[in-house]
Formats: structure tokens, C-alpha cells, sequence
């Protein structure tokens, strides 16, 4: 027992690769024990996440259940875990998605066992880098989390696969060489690469020392924007999110739905968990310019997704429209540091992380509902289709609220937040912000309207086209996303609290 | 420690080399079994001196054998080895395993298909051999003249067999030019260490080959501005340094797969590794004084080569040059003088020799079921040869530096290094990571995946052999195992750049 608590980070981290290690000497034949197995083993970190979350004390401040095993001694790297409140959130995000993911994927036929193995160790790579208390780990497992994706888009992709794999790839890797390169200079200035050590070294640097032939000052701003570019690539945001529609739309039903559920998100943390702690004065400096960004994703997003035809495509612009929120919260958090606004601003930013990564992949698995019965993605080719698939319409509404940020679910909570710490501080690109929230309820219903209401198209309503209702195995899929969206929609605090907490300590 | 086992490490293969000869021609099995049994047993050797080495406290050279050869000229026979030498002696152990494991020469009646060598296996093993305990002999010895015999010595089967087993079109070609650029190479060196040899005497009435007693020889420091550079680029010629790295690609090409094995995998770490011990460690103030022209020449070769294997059709060149980049890296990492630069140099000699040893075996299995390597006309190769798939996508991610893998854990000191010297060289070196990336990933997507084009179907491809996968899996595990617990390398490594650093004079 005692094993258990002293060990719980690193069990929820390795089980996974564990698992798809032990999946490599399965029978690749029996589909239904892969999938079995994969889905089982999935919940094992998520019940200990469930654990970690009960023995978590909000009210401590810093990092709890820290684990340091050494493994990188003569560059000073350890593998540092532990989690805070705000990775808490993620880790909870990341343990619930997986499974559900794998869930999703029972409908893949083709080589079951390398694609759970790659979802396997992706779960491993994401988890990671929420846990990570080294800046090397960090970007060790930051870096893995690219290779299984690549290959889950590549192989069990649509149409445009190798194209939308490659960009997806290069892209990011492009965007982390910045980062690769300013880790880099940290491990070489500092001699270290531990996250608290560096807090602390960082910030306590001498401004008129001299670092690399460098002022404190120049080192820290290029620094500044190598961070910055990495994140910003990966979260996506505009104008570095051209990647993002390619890549969520041609991959696989359950890869989007990880994609745009958690990997998005270690955009957003890297933002949270590095940036704006290493470079509080530079971030202050330049929120005026992330704001700007993030806005510009809120508005460009909404307009992309209100343009499109093809439904997932139109649900992977949405991503950019709400990833920008975050941002937007974490700009208004950097610009008022301290201050209730920023609290509050950061608040919804974490809020909003969690929410759209259930929203998300909500929203991507029914569209996988209605591609695997129609192997059509475009809206035009749909119509009328609620009074066929009932359940699936009235799922599909609940999520697309969600998604909208209605009332009484949980986008509202977090879009509120964000917007109601931004305003006093970045008032311009709030109110230009709700623009975007506009159009963002225009492409919803857009969407809604385009699949579910209007003349019927008969093509799906007879002979062997028939729609099928919504399976029992996807309702299980889509129920726990529903329920969480409903319950932080009209209760927020039991998330909340785990987060303000961390918030207030942090900034 | 009083078995001599770097005497038998190094004249093991010669024996072998002897006794090979006598067996009849026809008796083909007869002479692989000799040539495995051989390498078995120095690879174990290899093996246990790494391990003895390694928890042997790590303290200075070891294993130290002395046998007078010629006193009146003070050239004796003398072997050790310290932590930058024990990897490669293990390296080497790898690589002639898996190398004879390679070249097994099965004739497959039914598909007609000739894997390995089929023609005078007797003769090929015999000169592979030579080579191998030439490559032995450099490593592991502590007396210049000796290391001078064994260089030769592993230069010369290159010859023959690549002028004799190597690929039709460019053999001859190539195994002359690489023949003359090498020995050219290493006269200019030879005369560089009799310069030395000599002034060592006038100046301490000493007349010694040994290396550990020419460490204190006194040399001026316009001495040692003088001869480095004739010293260090004879010997880096052999290791592949812009502008001396054009035999390379094409003795790659025409070198038969084993060959091609030793070629990259550990020849031109003799090159890295004599110019290392010679150029370096005995003339540190001319090192110190010419660095910024090898870091040039480095940074040149790391990008340039990326560059160039990205346009290459032909699998083999794309990892010739590819090679070239790798081994700039490590010309780079020894050009910093520094403790980050040159640790992270010892490690990218093991890392990429076997990476490289490992890309070169699965091109030999393609082609020798093919016939060709030009990435456009092949296709589909992960359905047929699964195992062999994942081996290259393996190599591929170590290739490109991927955390979790062994390229990582070199590369990264080795750019910390870089940035303590001249954070320009950092960045633009960092490039060749993305150009890396690019041409594997798209390298590895057209031959392994994607259709089989006609004319390559109608070759009746079979899977690779048993015998193939055992090389493979071998590799793999050192790779992986690298990746994930570097303590099992870098403290060895650690102490050997200690003692480097030292003679340095603590730069």
C-alpha cells in the first residue's frame, strides 16, 4: 500500500507502456482480446488518477506526490515528477480520454494491435508532460508524444493522411527546435534542469550579469520566444495553426479525439508551467501581442469553422476558436500577475483547457458516428436526420452546447471566467473576442441544422443506406463526457477549487 | 587483471582470419560457423571487458598490457583502455556480430533469392577479419606506432573487399578512391606523429611511442599550433570531416552490406577516435588554438550532409550522407574542448555506429531481395518484412534525435556544448534535425509503406531471416536501452572526457 503512494505518479505514468509492451506478445489475430486488453489496462491509471485526485490536499501549496529517480547525472536531469493542481486537471483529462479513445476505436479492424500499442505509449508520452518536474523530461516526453501520433494519423488516417501527417510532424517538431534549443542554453547557464531549481535561479538572476556574451535581458527575451513559438504551435495559435485542420480531420476518430483533447492542451501547459513563471516580466511585455494572437485565433476560428463543408473540419477549426479563449486568459494572467483579474482570468484558462478537451472529443467522436455509417463528412450530403437517429441528434445537440458555451454546461463556466478576468485588462480584445463567440454560435447551429433539421435526404433513410441509431458502445463512449459537461456546468467548484488553489500559488 | 584479453579481443580475429584460409574453399558452412563462432566470442569478450570496466571503478586506463616490440626504437605493444575506448571496443564486438550475421549467404532455391554472400565466403570473412582486429587494435592501443600498424592494417581489406564483393557499377571506383583518401590521410598523419615522435626525444631524451608518456613530451606550444592540424585532419579524413568526406559516400555504396556495417558503424570512429587521442590529447594547445576551424568544418558537415541526403534517390547514398551529418556531430562535440561537447562525442560514436550499422544490414536485406535501392521504385516493404520495418523506423527516430533513444542522449550534450562556445553554430546546426527528420520520415513512408509498385511485386519479396532479426534485435535493444537508462554509457564516458579535459589544462 504504501508502494502505491510513494509510486502513484510513476504507476499511472508507465502502466500504459507497460501495457503495450505486454500487448506486443498478444496474438495480433483476436481482435477482441487486443481491444479488451487495451481498454482494460487504460483504466487502470484512471482509477488511480480517481486516487491521486482524493489524496490530493488543495489547500498544500507546491507540488505533491513527487517522485526523483536519476537519469540523465552528468547533464544533472532526473526523472522529477509531481503534480500540482492545474496538471492534476490534465492528468485526470488525459487518464479519462484515453480510455474513452480506445473505447471509440473498437470499430478499427485493420492491425488492432499496433494501433492500441500506439495509443498506449502516446497516453504514456502525454502523461508525462504533465508530471514533469525536469525541463529535459519535459521535453523528452514532449518530443515522444509525436511519433505514435504520426503513425496513428498516417496509417489508420483518411484521404489526405500522408499530407496531413508529414505537416503535423515537421510542423511541431519545427516549433519545439526553438524550445529544444533554449533548453538547452537553461541546462548550459544553470547546470541544471530541475523546474524548481530553476524557478528559483532564473528569477534571481542578477540583471546586470552577463550570460553567453548576452544581456540577462536579450538571453531571456530570445529565450522568451523560443519557449513561446513551440507552445504557440502546438496550441495552435493563429497564425501557427495551419497545421491543426489537416491533421484533426484526416486522422482517425479516437487519434482527434486525443489530438484535440489533451495534446492541445501541453501547448497550453507549457504556456502555464514555463513561460509565464520563467519570464514574468517578458510575458507582461508581450501579452499585448498574445492577446492579439489569441483573439485573432478566437475570431479567424470561428469564421473558419462557419465556412467549412466538411463537418470534422468544421469541429477542428473550432478548436482553434476555443484553444484561443486559453490563451487569452493566460495573456490577461501574464499582463495583470497577482491581481484578482489574473486569477481569475487563469482560472477559466485551466477551466477552459478541461472543457474543451471534453467538448472536443465529444465532438469529433459523434462525427466519427455519423462517418462510420455514412463515410461522408460533408454537410451538404446530410439533412433531416433526427427523426432516423433520435438519440444521436439529441447527444449530438447536448455536446454542440457544450461547445458553445450555453449556460448551465461547462463552456459557459470557463469562456465566462477567462472573459471576466480579460475584460479590465485587455478590454479591446474582449470585446473583439465576442465576435468570435458570436460566429461561434453562428457554426454550431450551422452544424446542427446542416446534419439534423431541414428536408430529409432520402439516400439515408431507406434500403442499405439506412442510418443506424447510436450503438450502446458509443453511448458508453459519449455519456461520461456529457455527464462531466453537465455537472461542472452547474457545479463547477469541485474542479474549481483544486484549481484556484494551484492558481493563487502560482501567480 | 592478468588475462590478457585485449590481446585476444584483438588477435582473435586475425587467428580466425588464419584458420578460415585453411578450411577448403567449398566448405562453405564450415567457414561461416568458424567466422560466427569468432565474433560470438569477441563479442562476449567486448561485452564483459565493458562490464568489468564499468564496475570497476571507471578510474584511467585499464586492462593495460605492455610487450616490448622494438626497445632501441621505443615502440612496444601496448594495450588499455579507458572510458571513451571500452564503448567502442564494444561497439566494434557489435558490429562484427551482427555483421557476420548479415553476410550469412543463404540461397533461397524457391524465390531465387541470394541474401548475404554466396561468392567466396572463405576469402570475404578472412579480409573482414583483418579489418576487424585492425579496428580492435586502434582502439585499444596505447602505443602510437601500434595504433599507426593496426590503422593500416584496417584500412587495406577495404580494398578488396569492396573492389571484389562490393556492388558491380561503382566498386572499383570507389574502393579506390576511398583506399588513396585514406592512406593520403594518414600519411599526413604519420609524419605528423614521427615529427613528434622525434621532438619528443630532443626535448626529454626520451625515444617512446607510448601515448601516455608522450602526454608530458613537452611539445611547444608553435609546435603544437604547427602540427595539429596535419595531426587531427589525417586522421579525421578517416572520420569523415568536410571537406575530406567524399570517399565515403560512395565506399558506402559500393561496400558490401557487412562492409558498408564497418564502414560507418566503426571505421570512421577510428578516424573521430585517433584524431581524438592523437591530435587532441597530445597536442591540447593546438587543438585549443585550431578548434574554431574544426567546429567550422563540423557545422558544415552536419548541415550540408543533412541537406544532401535529402535529395539522395538511393537509399544507401541517403545514409552515406546521413552519415556525414552523424559524424560531424561528433567532430563538433570534440571541436567545444569542452566537458558537454565531448561527452556527448563518445556517446554519438557508439549511438550512431550502431544506428548506422543497423540501417545499413535492413538496406542490404532490401536489396538483396529487390535488386534495387531507389526509393521511388520501392514500396511496401512493411507488409512483407514487418520485423525489419520496425528496426528502420527505429534507427530513423535515433537518427533524427528523438528522445527515449540513444541519438537523443548524444546529441543533446553535444549542443550544450556547442552553445558554452558559440550559440550561432547551436542554431544553425539545430537545423539539420528538422532536415533530418523530413527525409527519414518521408524515406521510411515511401519503402515501408504505401503500395508495392508492379515490377517490385513480381520479385517475390520474402521476409527477412532469422538470423536478420537476431542483428536487428541486437541493435535495437542497445539503441532503446541507451535511450532510456543513459547511466548505462555516460559515466563510463564521463571519466574518459575527465581525463581529456585534463590534459586540456581544465579548459
Amino acid at each position: 500500500m504504501d508502494f502505491l503512494n510513494t509510486h502513484l505518479l510513476s504507476l499511472i505514468l508507465f502502466l500504459p507502456t507497460i501495457a503495450a509492451l505486454i500487448m506486443f506478445f498478444l496474438p495480433s489475430g483476436e481482435t477482441k482480446l487486443l481491444r479488451w486488453f487495451a481498454f482494460s489496462a487504460s483504466l487502470i491509471p484512471f482509477v488511480l488518477t480517481l486516487v491521486l485526485w482524493i489524496k490530493f490536499d488543495p489547500n498544500k501549496t507546491g507540488f505533491q506526490f513527487q517522485e526523483q529517480y536519476p537519469w540523465y547525472e552528468a547533464l544533472n536531469s532526473s526523472l522529477h515528477l509531481g503534480v500540482d493542481g492545474i496538471s492534476l486537471t490534465m492528468v485526470l483529462l488525459t487518464t479519462l480520454l484515453t480510455p474513452l479513445a480506445i473505447l471509440a476505436s473498437f470499430s478499427i479492424t485493420d492491425r488492432v494491435k499496433p494501433y492500441m500499442m500506439l495509443f498506449l505509449f502516446l497516453e504514456t508520452g502525454m502523461l508525462g508532460v504533465f508530471m514533469s518536474l525536469d525541463l529535459l523530461i519535459f521535453f523528452v516526453f514532449w518530443e515522444i508524444g509525436l511519433v505514435p501520433m504520426y503513425f496513428l494519423i498516417n496509417q489508420w488516417g483518411s484521404a489526405n493522411k500522408e499530407y496531413a501527417s508529414m505537416k503535423f510532424m515537421i510542423y511541431t517538431m519545427g516549433g519545439s527546435l526553438g524550445l529544444l534549443l533554449a533548453v538547452q542554453m537553461l541546462g548550459v547557464l544553470f547546470g541544471t534542469y530541475d523546474l524548481i531549481a530553476l524557478y528559483e535561479r532564473w528569477n534571481s538572476l542578477d540583471a546586470d550579469s552577463v550570460l553567453l556574451g548576452m544581456s540577462v535581458h536579450t538571453v531571456k527575451t530570445i529565450a522568451f520566444w523560443a519557449f513561446t513559438l513551440a507552445f504557440a504551435v502546438k496550441v495552435p495559435l493563429w497564425p501557427f495553426h495551419t497545421w491543426l485542420p489537416d491533421a484533426h480531420t484526416e486522422a482517425p476518430t479516437a487519434g482527434s479525439m486525443i489530438l484535440a483533447g489533451v495534446l492541445l492542451k501541453l501547448g497550453a501547459y507549457g504556456f502555464l508551467r514555463l513561460v509565464l513563471p520563467f519570464y514574468p516580466l517578458e510575458a507582461k511585455m508581450f501579452a499585448g501581442a498574445l492577446a492579439l494572437l489569441a483573439t485573432a485565433a478566437i475570431v479567424f476560428g470561428a469564421f473558419g469553422s462557419f465556412g467549412q463543408t466538411d463537418f470534422k473540419r468544421l469541429v477542428a477549426y473550432s478548436s482553434v476558436n476555443h484553444m484561443g479563449f486559453v490563451v487569452l486568459g493566460i495573456a490577461a494572467a501574464g499582463l495583470a500577475a497577482g491581481t484578482a483579474d489574473a486569477h481569475i482570468a487563469m482560472n477559466g484558462a485551466v477551466l477552459q483547457m478541461f472543457n474543451h478537451g471534453l467538448s472536443a472529443a465529444g465532438m469529433f467522436f459523434l462525427v466519427g458516428v455519423i462517418y462510420e455509417r455514412t463515410h461522408t463528412r460533408n454537410l451538404e450530403e446530410f439533412g433531416g436526420l433526427f427523426p432516423l437517429v433520435p438519440v444521436y441528434g439529441g447527444i449530438l445537440i447536448f455536446m454542440s452546447m457544450a461547445s458553445l458555451g450555453l449556460p448551465g454546461l461547462n463552456g459557459f463556466v470557463s469562456e465566462f471566467l477567462v472573459v471576466r478576468g480579460a475584460y479590465p485588462v485587455l478590454k479591446i480584445y474582449t470585446v473583439v473576442s465576442m465576435l468570435g463567440l458570436l460566429f461561434t454560435g453562428a457554426y454550431i447551429l450551422k452544424g446542427i441544422m446542416k446534419v439534423l433539421h431541414g428536408p430529409m435526404n432520402e439516400h439515408w433513410a431507406h434500403g442499405e443506406h439506412k442510418l443506424t441509431e447510436i450503438n450502446m458502445r458509443e453511448i458508453f463512449v459519449i455519456a461520461p463526457l456529457m455527464i462531466l459537461s453537465l455537472v461542472i456546468g452547474i457545479w463547477p467548484a469541485w474542479i474549481l477549487e483544486v484549481i484556484n488553489k494551484a492558481v493563487m500559488a502560482l501567480f | 587483471m592478468n588475462f590478457p584479453i585485449l590481446s585476444i579481443i584483438t588477435f582473435l580475429p586475425f587467428v580466425a582470419a588464419v584458420i578460415m584460409l585453411l578450411i577448403p574453399a567449398d566448405r562453405k558452412t564450415e567457414v561461416r560457423g568458424v567466422a560466427l563462432a569468432t565474433a560470438a566470442i569477441d563479442l562476449l569478450l567486448s561485452g564483459w571487458l565493458y562490464l568489468q570496466y564499468l564496475l570497476g571503478g571507471m578510474t584511467g586506463y585499464q586492462f593495460i598490457e605492455t610487450y616490448n616490440w622494438l626497445p632501441a626504437l621505443g615502440i612496444s605493444l601496448k594495450f588499455g583502455v579507458d572510458g571513451m575506448s571500452a564503448p567502442l571496443v564494444l561497439l566494434t564486438g557489435i558490429v562484427m556480430f551482427t555483421g557476420v550475421l548479415i553476410s550469412w549467404g543463404d540461397y533461397d532455391e524457391k524465390h531465387h533469392v541470394s541474401a548475404g554472400i554466396q561468392d567466396r565466403p572463405r576469402e570475404f570473412f578472412a579480409f573482414l577479419f583483418l579489418l576487424a582486429g585492425g579496428v580492435f587494435g586502434v582502439f585499444v592501443s596505447l602505443d602510437l606506432f601500434m595504433l599507426f600498424f593496426f590503422y593500416e592494417i584496417a584500412v587495406f581489406p577495404m580494398y578488396l573487399l569492396i573492389s571484389i564483393w562490393g556492388w558491380v557499377k561503382t566498386r572499383e571506383y570507389a574502393a579506390m578512391k576511398l583506399t588513396l583518401y585514406l592512406f593520403i590521410g594518414s600519411v599526413v598523419a604519420l609524419v605528423g606523429a614521427l615529427v613528434m615522435y622525434w621532438t619528443q626525444y630532443q626535448n626529454t631524451g626520451v625515444l617512446s611511442f607510448d601515448m601516455i608518456q608522450m602526454e608530458s613530451a613537452g611539445f611547444s606550444a608553435p609546435f603544437q599550433y604547427a602540427w595539429f592540424l596535419p595531426v587531427f585532419l589525417g586522421f579525421a579524413v578517416l572520420g569523415g570531416i568536410w571537406p575530406f568526406h567524399n570517399w565515403s559516400p560512395d565506399g558506402h555504396v559500393a561496400a558490401p552490406t557487412a562492409v558498408s556495417m564497418f564502414h560507418a558503424g566503426v571505421l570512421m570512429k577510428l578516424g573521430a577516435f585517433a584524431a581524438l587521442r592523437v591530435g587532441v590529447m597530445l597536442l591540447p594547445e593546438g587543438a585549443k588554438q585550431w578548434s574554431w576551424l574544426i567546429m567550422t568544418f563540423a557545422s558544415i558537415a552536419v548541415v550540408y550532409g543533412a541537406y544532401i541526403a535529402f535529395v539522395q534517390p538511393d537509399l544507401k547514398y541517403m545514409i552515406g550522407f546521413s552519415s556525414v551529418s552523424h559524424m560531424g556531430l561528433v567532430m563538433l562535440g570534440i571541436s567545444t574542448l569542452n566537458y558537454n561537447g565531448l561527452l556527448g562525442a563518445g556517446v554519438q560514436m557508439f549511438s550512431h555506429g550502431v544506428m548506422t550499422a543497423l540501417f545499413f544490414a535492413i538496406t542490404g536485406m532490401i536489396y538483396d531481395r529487390s535488386h534495387t535501392r531507389q526509393i521511388p521504385e520501392l514500396g511496401g516493404m512493411a507488409k512483407i518484412m514487418p520485423f525489419a520495418a520496425i528496426g528502420f523506423i527505429i534507427g530513423g527516430l535515433v537518427s533524427m534525435g528523438m528522445p527515449g533513444f540513444s541519438g537523443f542522449v548524444a546529441e543533446f550534450p553535444i549542443f550544450m556544448g556547442v552553445w558554452s562556445r558559440q550559440w550561432l553554430v547551436a542554431v544553425a546546426a539545430s537545423i539539420s534535425i528538422i532536415i533530418t527528420a523530413a527525409y527519414i520520415m518521408r524515406n521510411i513512408r515511401q519503402v515501408f509503406f504505401g503500395p508495392m509498385p508492379e515490377k517490385l511485386a513480381e520479385h517475390h519479396i520474402t521476409d527477412v531471416t532469422m538470423l536478420d532479426k537476431i542483428a536487428i534485435a541486437t541493435l535495437c535493444l542497445f539503441m532503446i536501452g541507451i535511450g532510456i537508462f543513459p547511466s548505462m554509457m555516460v559515466p563510463m564516458i564521463e571519466k574518459g572526457v575527465e581525463n581529456i579535459l585534463r590534459l586540456l589544462g581544465g579548459v
